[in-house]
């Protein structure tokens, strides 16, 4: 165990070393690209005045390297600074709407990590049968089509021919668990479809991989049951590469709620983050890609010590 | 009709005649397409003239290399002619845009030449290839000769506003009025034109680091793999986000930006089978003979990479396509009035709401054209895996 706690602590210690040098580059971008903020903000016909007024409120006329640090040392005590465009705090502008991104992605996590792994499993089992054939089509075809094709394809689907829920997912604080749950049934949904394929193969190509193992065989000539053999013999094993890929797309989910927010008007970071673009906020912008590059890394980390943890083999690197 | 026999006995001798009178044919029916409209746009017509002597002769001397046999000949000259034919027919809209008409004439005769030449491996390709090519290169024409092929001008408003499918408007109009079939067909000359042109950007970019960095090794190595590894840890499309917020959602800054953040991924995959290549005998053998670092990069190791490189570079370009998409259907992308078929699918979302498909088209010719594109990637791994089924 003492070596599991070095190792976790190495890979954290990088992680925050990336999430640094991210920090310094999210930072930076607006210092190196060219484009003038204040130009951009307050259109071409900005007196030299005003933009030097501009430049000292946002404190712009300051070197980089100082800002840089004020920047850093206040997100570390949660204050982003001010939204250009709205004069609010960005920290405020936050907080409801990273829990709302939260909340999607977890309810998409619960309908997809549990339907992933067990459609794997049962494509393992029948593997080459009209049911793999059928699960591998349809789900090779969810990721290559569009999130937001997906996503109005459901809705013109369950929402307008089917009635069965709202097109349009607003929620708020004052909703039940289950009505806000219910609300975001068609994004989570859309986000299902669009990760489970990734997660259902990696799934079936590791227990594929096992099952030509000697020991695998040695149940089977013990005359154990196929189903007994996948669940008992191969999952335990396969279980190392199922978890990176499960971790590695729920990563993949908290970023790819930026189109599916978009398409259901879903009160998230997403759509935070586009709205602000679209206004070119660059406080807000740099705030929203600071918290998912954050939570990007983290779960990329969590992969990592996961899939060490689930296969002793790795700790010991020869 | 009588022809030659011209079989592998005779392959390496000159065309022919009747290959020689078709590429004559085309020649000068290209010739009249750039000449009537000398007195219109006379600066137009003179590049016009100088590429059409180049490309007849490329084509001549193509010709004249390829294995010939009696049918894969009459494939070309009957493939060629139609075209000329429809051309003919339809003079009007193909005589208004020469251009496009040069370039649509120059695919098919790509493609009929591609077909003659790896006939042997295409009559062995699944369906689901099959299905992938005639999907792509349906796109591929259809990108070229846009102009000629819609009926109306690309941000004309010809109608009102969400008209109904009808005789005059095939798909209806859009939000402001603008004929949706036409949208559509320009949409995918600029859509597949920009992700194509992101695309090589990026295996220019990401494939030469990745070569320098498998052919130097040492510090150059180092410091591209960390610039490379830094820049992976940031989610490429919040990134994008980034980026163009500050540069402003121009065109090339959207080519620019995009290809930078996909050739990371590129870099990966040609350092890592680069690397395979480098450690082996004939790589060394080179470099003790004293070749440069480019001619070892471009003849020792490039070949010997090329068809994951080629595989991968299908499968990035339906990522690129999927990105710029989803950009631009958050309105990031291509600006208006420019048709993209992202943002068409934006703009007439309220459909949507009422049970009208129509706003779905654009976002379902994104869906078929990824789709082909894997398929082909499917079978061109598997073909050059060495796999036999």
């Amino acid at each position: 165990m003492p070596q599991l706690g070095r190792m976790v602590a190495q890979r954290l210690a990088l992680g925050l070393l990336t999430l640094f040098i991210v920090s310094l580059i999210i930072f930076l971008c607006v210092e190196l690209l060219p484009g003038n903020l204040a130009e951009a903000i307050l259109g071409q016909a900005a007196t030299p005045e005003t933009v030097a007024a501009f430049n000292r409120e946002l404190g712009l006329d300051l070197p980089p390297h100082e800002r840089y640090i004020a920047w850093l040392i206040n997100i570390m005590q949660g204050d982003f600074g001010r939204s250009l465009a709205s004069q609010r705090e960005i920290s405020e502008l936050l907080g409801s709407r990273l829990q709302n991104t939260l909340f999607l992605a977890a309810v998409a996590a619960a309908i997809a990590v549990p339907l992933a792994v067990s459609l794997g499993i049962l494509a393992a089992l029948y593997r080459e049968s009209i049911f793999d054939r059928a699960v591998n089509a349809v789900t090779l075809t969810s990721i290559s089509v569009p999130e937001f094709f997906v996503a109005y394809i459901l809705i013109i689907v369950l929402s307008v021919n089917l009635g069965w829920f709202p097109s349009i997912s607003n929620i708020n604080d004052g909703l039940s668990f289950w009505e806000k749950v219910y609300r975001t049934a068609l994004p989570a949904f859309t986000l299902t479809l669009v990760c489970v394929a990734h997660m259902m193969r990696m799934t079936r190509a590791a227990i594929i991989n096992l099952l030509a193992s000697p020991y695998i065989e040695m149940a089977r000539l013990k005359g154990l049951r196929p189903g007994r053999i996948i669940l008992k013999h191969a999952l335990p094993n396969a279980l190392a590469p199922i978890i990176n890929v499960v971790v590695l797309n729920l990563a993949y989910l908290i970023v790819g709620v930026v189109l599916v927010e978009v398409v259901f008007v879903y009160p998230g970071m997403g759509q935070l983050l586009v709205d602000s673009v679209a206004k070119r906020d660059i406080p807000v912008v740099q705030a929203c890609s600071l918290v998912f590059a954050a939570t990007y890394i983290l779960l990329n980390l969590l992969a990592d010590v996961l899939s060490i943890m689930s296969n002793p083999r790795l700790l010991h690197p020869r | 009709m009588t022809m030659p026999l011209t079989g592998s006995t005779f392959s390496g001798h000159a065309s022919p005649w009747f290959s020689r009178v078709a590429v004559a044919a085309v020649h000068f029916f290209l010739l009249i397409l750039f000449l009537q409209n000398v007195t219109v746009d006379f600066w137009s017509a003179i590049p016009g003239f100088v590429f059409i002597h180049a490309y007849s002769a490329i084509v001549l001397v193509y010709w004249s290399r390829l294995d010939q046999t009696p049918a894969g000949d009459t494939v070309i000259v009957t493939l060629t002619l139609e075209f000329v034919l429809i051309a003919i027919l339809f003079w009007d809209s193909f005589s208004a845009w020469p251009w496009s008409t040069l370039f649509g004439l120059a695919l098919v005769q790509i493609c009929a030449f591609a077909a003659v030449r790896y006939w042997s491996e295409l009559r062995q390709a699944p369906y689901s290839a099959w299905f992938g090519l005639i999907v792509i290169l349906i796109y591929i024409m259809v990108a070229a000769t846009a102009p000629i092929i819609a009926p109306f001008g690309e941000t004309a408003i010809v109608g009102a506003e969400y008209d109904e499918w009808s005789d005059k408007h095939l798909l209806g109009t859009d939000n402001l009025g603008r004929d949706m079939f036409t949208r559509l067909i320009y949409g995918g000359r600029n859509t597949v034109g920009i992700a194509f042109m992101t695309t090589v950007l990026a295996f220019v970019l990401g494939g030469l680091a990745g070569l320098l960095a498998a052919a130097m090794r040492g510090w150059m190595d180092q410091v591209l793999g960390r610039t490379v590894d830094t820049l992976m840890a940031i989610p490429s499309f919040i990134f994008a986000l980034l980026i163009l917020t500050i540069v402003g959602t121009s065109v090339p800054s959207l080519i620019v930006v995009i290809a930078v953040l996909d050739a990371t991924k590129v870099f990966r995959l040609a350092r890592a089978v680069s690397m395979n290549v480098v450690v082996l005998e004939f790589v060394e053998a080179a470099s003790l003979r004293g070749e440069g670092l480019w001619w070892i990069i471009r003849s020792e190791i490039l070949p010997n990479i090329l068809p994951p490189l080629v595989a991968e570079f299908g499968l990035r370009f339906c990522f690129v396509f999927l990105f710029l998409s989803g950009l631009s259907f958050l309105g990031l992308g291509i600006q208006p009035p420019t048709a993209d078929w992202g943002s068409m699918v934006r703009d007439n979302a309220t459909l949507i709401t009422y049970g009208d498909i129509t706003p779905l088209l654009p976002a379902a010719a994104i869906a078929l054209l990824t789709i082909g594109v894997n398929f082909v990637v499917d079978w061109f791994l598997h073909k050059a895996s060495g796999l036999k089924d």
